[in-house]
């Protein structure tokens, strides 16, 4: 790994200003970032650590309403202080990785990446979430543009995530068993005036909104709505470990699965 | 280089590091306590568990600069004060959770931290708890048994 400077700031406005340096970039849990810059492909001449920023972390809600997660939380955190107020997050959270991960990885650092086969996408665009960060508030559904590509400029900091809470949602993930992330993940939640399903881990665009059963299920939630449906493979993955039609044949099995378990 | 200063296994230390040292490295080669394996190096396998605040992470994924001042657990601080093997340790002797004992300090670290979390797991709850730890040489059963054992729970003999 090439060598950087390192710097560790208490307060976001002094991160804002640190990221401003030529080469700088964030480093929250290092879980991505850092086996990236071991293989050089990326280089940094500066990391700002996120991780002693106080304001970044934690867990606050107000029950059935929403609930907000500081960008610099890791994901047992989640886990742990979620549950209270939106079950199925905390349980996405819960299933990241292993244990190590998720006590070091955050949501910050997993939607800046935006990993076409992460977790918290599925979360974040299933519930209509909102992204906020050191500049403005976007909200999820202008914030994911493809794989590892989103709406954030240089040097912009997620601060938090807002979570409106639904009546009902569950995740399903099917595990890729050596990576741990989903080979297919699929978020479903009901919210009073319509439901959203958000798949990860299936297209070549990353994360995205299946519309068909969203308007089925919107109807009548059941796993049963979702029979007449179904879903295009022409821009799912293909890799070793599924074809794209095998993908394709996920997203529905998964969602059903999804809706049966909200 | 800076001078970094944690605690590691209570008592206060500190060693040369670059911004890019690891943890691990920080731990092997700045002090000396190679009880730490780097298996992998690319966060998969789990050998570098260490505790960091008393939370189990990846110390070959962890810059030693980022745990500056933290309190750092490793397989060296997991004996009894007399040298005699910890219980985790000693059950995992007992009921063969280990061959050539290269992933062993990154699967004690992750049982201590999945018993001091979960008193008596499950079998369900360590194999999960451990999903993060990979080992070539045992099979996982009698690691899983080791876990159990150490626990307090009845496990068969061998
Ligand atoms: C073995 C293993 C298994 C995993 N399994 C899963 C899984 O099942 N599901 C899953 O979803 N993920 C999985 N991950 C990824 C894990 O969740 C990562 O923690 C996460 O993707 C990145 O979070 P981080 O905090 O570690 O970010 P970092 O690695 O620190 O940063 C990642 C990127 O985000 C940028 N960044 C970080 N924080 C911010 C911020 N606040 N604002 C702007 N930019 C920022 C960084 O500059 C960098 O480009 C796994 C990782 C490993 C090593
Ligand atoms: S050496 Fe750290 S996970 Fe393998
Ligand atoms: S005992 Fe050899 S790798 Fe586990």
């Amino acid at each position: 790994m090439h060598n950087f400077d390192f710097v560790k700031p208490a307060s976001l406005d002094e991160a804002v200003k640190a990221l401003s340096a030529e080469g700088a970039q964030a480093l929250s849990g290092g879980q991505t970032l850092m086996p990236t810059m071991k293989q050089r492909l990326a280089a940094p001449d500066v990391l700002v650590s996120l991780t002693g920023i106080a304001a970044l972390k934690g867990v606050s809600g107000r029950a059935g309403a929403s609930v907000t997660v500081g960008a610099a939380t890791p994901h047992a955190v989640v886990a742990a202080e979620a549950r209270a107020f939106y079950p199925a997050l905390a349980a996405l959270a819960g299933g990241i990785g292993d244990p190590a991960v998720r006590n070091r990885g955050t949501i910050g650092g997993s939607l800046a990446n935006n990993d076409p086969a992460a977790c918290y996408p599925a979360a974040v665009l299933a519930s209509g979430a909102t992204i906020t960060t050191s500049r403005r508030d976007i909200a999820a559904d202008d914030y994911f543009q493809g794989l590892f590509s989103t709406a954030l400029e240089e040097g912009e900091i997620i601060t938090g995530v807002t979570f409106p809470i639904p009546q009902k949602a569950a995740y399903v993930k099917f595990n890729q068993p050596a990576s741990r992330f989903a080979l297919t993940g699929v978020f479903v939640a009901k919210y009073a005036d319509g439901v959203r399903v958000a798949v990860t881990g299936a297209s070549n665009n990353g994360v995205f909104r299946w519309s068909d059963a969203e308007a089925a299920l919107s109807a009548d939630f059941s796993a049963g709505a979702l029979a007449g449906l179904t879903v295009d493979d022409s821009e799912m993955i293909a890799d070793l470990h599924g074809s794209a039609a095998y993908r394709a044949n996920l997203v529905k099995v998964l969602t059903g699965r999804a809706v049966a378990a909200a | 280089m800076t001078k970094v200063s944690m605690t590691v296994n209570g008592k206060a230390v500190s060693a040369e590091a670059e911004g890019r040292t690891l943890l691990s490295a920080y731990l092997r080669e700045g002090l000396g306590l190679t009880g730490t394996h780097v298996g992998c190096d690319t966060s998969q396998c789990g050998a570098c568990v260490v505790h960091v605040d008393g939370k189990a992470v990846k110390s070959c994924t962890v810059f030693a600069m980022d745990v500056a001042g933290a309190s750092v657990t490793t397989i060296e601080g997991m004996a009894n004060p007399d040298g005699s093997l910890g219980v985790i340790q000693q059950a995992f002797q007992d009921h063969h959770g280990l061959q050539c004992g290269f992933c062993t300090p990154g699967m004690v670290m992750s049982s201590a931290a999945l018993l001091a979390a979960n008193p008596h797991p499950t079998e369900a709850e360590v194999r999960h708890g451990l999903e993060g730890n990979i080992c070539r040489c045992t099979g996982y059963h009698n690691i899983v048994k080791a876990v159990l054992a150490a626990s307090g729970q009845t496990v068969a003999a061998e």
